[in-house]
């Protein structure tokens, strides 16, 4: 029963004056890094990472972690306004946010995705205070096998019901395969496609890519058809947001999955890049409606949005557990506590009770202010639409390019960033879907380095990935969903035309 | 404050005399990282910015840039890229002199100015705490019993982990099996979890499984034993660990420096005002700190004695690249 207590404890240090302005102040700037794409929440918290300095290492992850949970609810707004994703884990949410606020209700599409982050981020936190202790031995099992069968379930989850031509998917999926190889290779050293040029020795950036294809491209389908920006909205009101809200429990269902999904993926270091788009996937299929999805369904916001959020609260506690930070921001974060002084680690727990609960404490309140501080905002950022496309169409392209250059001070992204939003353009003319793309460059090498190492373990055996319960298990549920919308598909055809047939 | 940063200025003048402190930095310096954010070299170059400006020793702002593509190759371009900028610090490991030898890059060691070496983080052989060996030659035996039965987990291909496991083959004839991961806090779960048989990991990047009872040291690649600690792990502390010498493993020293450069072309004026900054963090309590949480053993090397280092530690490694195949025709 410690945990309570313990809980309890953490709530006396979260929740005093000092701690609650250093929440608002955290989350406040987290919006604003969040809202602006490239400026992610990893670069936010790195450069915040100095002035924490002074502070002590409790207020200072309290800071930190705000400002994360700030830029989590500030990423979807960009993509649902602009359709260029504030934050890599926002790229889901741009397949049915946009088009819900293109259709002329962004004021609902924005409270979906706030409301959904912030009850994904309270399961999330209620499922660390749990099983603070117990996760970190669930995520011990996972070995190169197991790493590889959970990125191929988010590949089988996504693709098992793609809407676009085969062909075109395969064509999309191979291309974001081969950009996810450029740079070293972890596994042999070996430097890949980059044609001697050092700029693409640490890869190619996947925020920079998703920037210009989504980003520019869009803008250049814009330009085409005529300079009006399609997402206007005449009537922003209050009602709308409370409509919204009452709307809410009907995809208790659908929350429900995709916390659990953004759990699992932030337990085992999945991320939450990963979860929301294995999230949206997985809803898509259950969907009754799947097919409508892309075209602004409220299930569409829901669950990448809820994935995302549960998955970065609880990729804190891998990274505090075990010190295997399962997202970008994470791995920033683990650095400051080096820094203070901290060891990340199972002792953690047991050496700095008021640090771990202070901050598990302080992540239930900000997570609440945060809600209220980015509902409050939805009027506003939903204004932004308003504003004529001749003025904000330049803005965007201003800020596509400083968040591109934020990625990684380099002046060669600038030119990736153009040549993508080419790229985008081209391939929404012609009706090629992005979204494996963007999967295949966030999980590919990630996937193929945990399938060479397990078939270094195995000396070249497939038996590996069927060898103990766990990993059979998730590939049996990976094959399922790829196969099964499919099959089951077609069998449903087939009785129907028997229907109809006599 | 003002009066003791005066003296310190003075004597660094006392020292290295009037014509060599005359320099100073006019803009932000930007402190270039050979790794992403919160990676081992992250660490050290963000406990050298907290140092300078807690102590006042840096009166310019220093911003800190990740460029930890191609196992820091990136940053290494970079400075190429702007060779005698005196307002750029590049931080790193040996691996600034040993990628070229193993990878085709566009740049080499000479495109790179020694500053300081400041600590050297040691390596030591972990193993699962209840796996049945209990001394590094247990451990070497029952790989030459069954070839290839032992996997080593390790962060990267061809760097220093690999390096050392190869050098451990050719000491003693045994075979492993190696396998890279991404960083060394993902091979310390991997060990405890069991999925690797043994890793040779740096202090920091296994305290946390230790403390926890998970895994266990079997020696430390270090002349001598390393300092006196707290009590880690039961009543067990870090000077308890034997030395691979003492446990009959004949590998002296195996030790990773910790590194500052700076752009190749500056004049030598910016380096003795970089060195003599540098040899003031080594002596603040944030530096002491820094080392002895991450168990590194401190080192303040500048100058000849810093080349020296680089040279013998450069040829030692690269013996083991030869013998494993592993050098690049542009290299040989």
């Amino acid at each position: 029963m410690g945990n309570f207590d313990l809980l309890m404890h953490g709530f006396s240090i979260a929740i005093t004056p000092t701690h609650l302005m250093l929440m608002v102040a955290g989350v406040l700037m987290g919006l604003v890094v969040g809202v602006l794409p490239g400026l992610g929440a990893p670069n936010g918290v790195s450069l915040l990472i100095p002035l924490t300095f002074a502070l002590d290492p409790t207020s200072a992850i309290i800071l930190l972690s705000s400002m994360y949970w700030g830029a989590l609810f500030g990423g979807s707004t960009t993509s649902i306004l602009f359709n260029i994703p504030g934050e890599p884990s926002s790229v889901a949410t741009t397949f049915d946010g946009y088009p819900m606020a293109r259709n002329g209700e962004s004021t609902r599409a924005l409270t979906l995705a706030f409301v959904s982050s912030g009850v994904g981020a309270l399961m999330g936190i209620m499922v660390i205070t749990l099983l603070a202790g117990w996760a970190s031995q669930f995520a011990l099992k996972f070995g190169a096998p197991e790493y590889f069968a959970v990125y191929f379930l988010a590949f089988a989850a996504f693709i098992g019901m793609g809407s676009a031509s085969p062909a075109k998917t395969l064509v999309s999926l191979t291309t974001g395969l081969i950009l996810a190889s450029v740079g070293m290779d972890t596994v042999t050293g070996a430097i890949r496609l980059t044609y001697g040029f050092s700029d693409l020795l640490g890869g190619v950036s996947f925020l920079v890519v998703v920037i210009g294809l989504f980003g520019i491209g869009e803008l250049l389908s814009t330009v085409q058809e005529g300079l009006r920006f399609r997402g206007v909205n005449s009537k922003i009101d209050l009602r709308d947001v409370l409509k919204t809200l009452a709307e809410l429990p009907r995809y208790w269902a659908t929350t429900l999955r995709s916390g659990l999904i953004g759990i699992w993926m932030g337990i085992t270091p999945g991320g939450p890049t990963a979860a929301s788009f294995m999230s949206y996937g997985v809803a898509r299929q259950a969907s009754r409606k799947g097919a409508a999805f892309g075209t602004g369904r409220p299930e569409g916001i829901v669950a990448p949005e809820t994935a995302d959020h549960s998955a970065g609260t609880c990729a804190m506690l891998p990274m505090l557990a075990l010190g295997v930070p399962s997202s970008a921001t994470a791995a920033v974060m683990m650095g400051g506590l080096m820094i203070w002084g901290l060891t990340p680690g199972p002792m953690l727990f047991a050496t700095q009770p008021d640090f771990v609960w202070g901050l598990i404490a302080s992540m239930y309140v900000s997570n609440l202010l945060g809600v209220i501080l980015v509902l409050a905002t939805v009027p506003m950022f939903a204004a932004l639409l308003r504003i004529p496309f001749t003025i904000i169409g330049p803005m965007i392209v201003v800020i596509c390019f400083v968040g591109a250059y934020t990625v990684g001070s380099a002046t060669f992204d600038l030119w990736l960033v153009l040549a993508f939003g080419l790229v985008g353009y081209v391939f929404s003319k012609l009706d090629y879907p992005l979204a494996p793309l963007i999967l295949a460059m966030v999980l590919g090498h990630k996937a193929e380095n945990s399938f060479h190492q397990s078939m270094l373990l195995s000396d070249g055996s497939l038996g590996i990935f069927f060898a103990n319960p766990l990993v059979t298990g998730i590939m049996m549920v990976a094959l399922a969903l790829l196969i099964l919308p499919k099959t089951l598909g077609l069998a449903l055809s087939l009785r129907r035309r028997k229907e109809i047939a006599p | 404050m003002t009066l003791k940063s005066a003296l310190i200025a003075a004597t660094a003048i006392g020292t290295a005399g009037p014509a060599l402190a005359e320099w100073a930095p006019t803009r932000p310096i930007e402190f270039v990282v050979a790794s992403g954010a919160g990676g081992g070299t992250d660490n050290f170059a963000r406990t050298i910015q907290s140092a300078m400006t807690r102590n006042e020793i840096v009166d310019r702002n220093m911003v800190v840039l990740n460029k930890g593509g191609g196992s820091g190759a990136e940053a290494f371009l970079y400075a190429r890229q702007n060779a005698a900028d005196p307002h750029k610090l590049i931080f790193g490991t040996n691996n600034v002199y040993l990628l070229p030898h193993v990878a085709q890059l566009a740049y080499s060691a000479e495109d790179l100015q020694p500053v300081a070496a400041l600590a050297l983080d040691e390596f030591l052989i972990w193993v699962k705490a209840d796996a049945p060996w209990q001394t590094p030659m247990e451990l070497i035996e029952a790989a030459m019993a069954e070839p290839g039965s032992i996997v080593f987990g390790g962060s990267q291909s061809k760097d220093t982990d690999e390096t050392l496991v190869a050098l451990i083959e050719q000491t003693t004839g045994a075979d492993f099996k190696y396998i890279p991961f991404n960083g060394g806090g993902e091979v310390g779960v991997q060990l405890a979890g069991g999925h690797v048989a043994a890793n040779v990991n740096n202090p920091n990047e296994n305290i946390g499984q230790w403390q926890a009872g998970a895994i266990r040291p079997l020696c430390v690649f270090s002349p001598e034993r390393m300092a006196e600690s707290e009590p880690v792990s039961g009543d067990m502390g870090w000077h308890d660990i034997p030395t691979c010498v003492e446990q009959g493993l004949d590998i002296e020293r195996y030790q990773m420096p910790r590194t500052v450069w700076l752009p190749a072309g500056t004049e030598p004026e910016v380096v003795a005002y970089y060195e003599d900054i540098l040899t003031q963090v080594a002596a603040t309590a944030e530096w002491q700190d820094y080392l002895s949480k991450t168990s590194q053993t401190a080192a303040a090397l500048t100058g000849d004695e810093l080349t020296a280092f680089i040279a013998e530690n450069e040829a030692a490694t690269v013996t083991v690249f030869e013998a494993e195949g592993w050098t690049t025709a542009a290299a040989q």
